[in-house]
């Protein structure tokens, strides 16, 4: 090859292209979004979709990819410790309640990571799957290092994670209208602590309060399971 | 936006730090999250400075972890090995968390608003 034509070639296989490929496909998920309203249709989801098709298609490694959009990934870190102001922001708008909101957080963290792993060690799972499982109600982030302390593997953690979020955010609702919960409060609170980020969109979808509330139940999730998991997983497995 | 930066990650240093002292028992970025927000609470951090980075950041997390979640293609065989327990695990253990989370609370509420009318 020429050297024109390698460097040609680079352009598409470079940390720019990377970038690119991400940001566009990201972009275009929240296009599909606003256009057809559907919870199932998260930008997360289809860029991710469109993302391992190109690198199918072209033959770039999931490696070099990863290695290649470090710098978003890099960002995930910063982002968790801004949820201490989105937290503090909030706090103001739940006094009064705080006392509940931290214990039904606390029971759903508890009843979230037992449940798991008692089904799936009845239906004889491994120590592996269990660890990687046992998290997967926290935030992404926080859920990795938890799976990765435990001896889980945390790219499965984070396929249980996405699992778990749409199954959240598209039956939680439904499940909640037939339990005949009413309380703003308590919808959002449930589907951010059941299913986090995906749960927190279809939350905002329903209301102002219960995007509020389900973030803020991230964050609590999120801690109290970074706290709770490492007693339980003594007793657990 | 540098200043609110510049104060994210020195909460996100400060954070690793203290995890490193623990063992990694919670992780860093958590810490970091905790500290920021007991400094918002006792006003050592006025929430203008960090307001536009904070919104920026937690704004585009789905964005920031998509390459993560590419990840899930690197082990869709182990995946699909195992794919009876880990579907009938998730969905019951995410039906069981909404249903406790959210009539613990209503419960709570419930009570609050009867403690009113006694009154």
């Amino acid at each position: 090859m020429t050297p024109i034509a390698t460097q040609f070639k680079s352009l598409f296989s470079g940390e720019l292209a990377s970038l690119l490929l991400v940001l566009a496909t990201f972009w275009f998920g929240i296009y599909l979004n606003k256009r057809f309203k559907l919870p199932l249709l998260q930008p997360i989801l289809v860029s991710l979709t469109l993302v391992v098709l190109f690198l199918n298609f072209s033959g770039i490694s999931y490696a070099t990819f990863f290695a290649q959009s470090h710098l978003l990934t890099f960002m995930v870190g910063p982002s968790v410790v801004a949820l201490g102001y989105v937290l503090f922001e909030q706090i103001e708008n739940f006094k009064g309640h705080i006392g509940s909101i931290l214990l039904s957080v606390l029971v759903g963290c508890i009843v979230a990571i037992v449940s798991v792993v008692l089904t799936a060690k009845a239906l004889e799972a491994d120590s592996v799957l269990l660890a990687s499982l046992a998290p997967k109600s926290a935030t992404m982030p926080i859920a990795v290092q938890l799976s990765k302390n435990a001896g889980g593997v945390p790219e499965l953690t984070i396929a249980f994670l996405v699992l778990s979020g749409l199954y959240g955010g598209l039956i939680g609702p439904s499940i909640l209208r037939l339990a005949g919960v009413k309380s703003k409060l308590a919808i959002g609170l449930s589907l951010g602590a059941a299913s986090h980020a995906i749960g927190t969109a279809r939350a905002l979808e329903l209301g102002a309060i219960e995007g509020a509330a389900s973030g803020l139940a991230i964050g609590i999730m999120g801690i109290l399971t970074a706290l709770v998991l490492p007693l339980l997983e003594r007793l657990l497995y | 936006m540098i200043k609110g930066l510049l104060l994210i990650l020195m909460f996100y240093w400060l954070g690793e730090a203290v995890s490193v002292l623990i063992n990694g028992f919670i992780p860093g970025s958590v810490i970091g999250m905790l500290f920021l927000f007991g400094c918002l609470m006792l006003k050592w951090v006025k929430p203008g400075q960090v307001r536009e980075t904070a919104k920026l950041l937690t704004g585009n997390m789905a964005l920031f972890l998509t390459p993560a979640s590419v990840g899930i293609m690197l082990y869709i065989q182990p995946l699909l090995q195992a794919i009876v327990p880990i579907a009938v695990a998730i969905v019951v253990s995410t039906t069981l968390t909404i249903l406790v989370v959210a009539l613990v609370q209503r419960f709570f509420e419930t009570r609050a608003k009867r403690k009113q009318y006694a009154k």
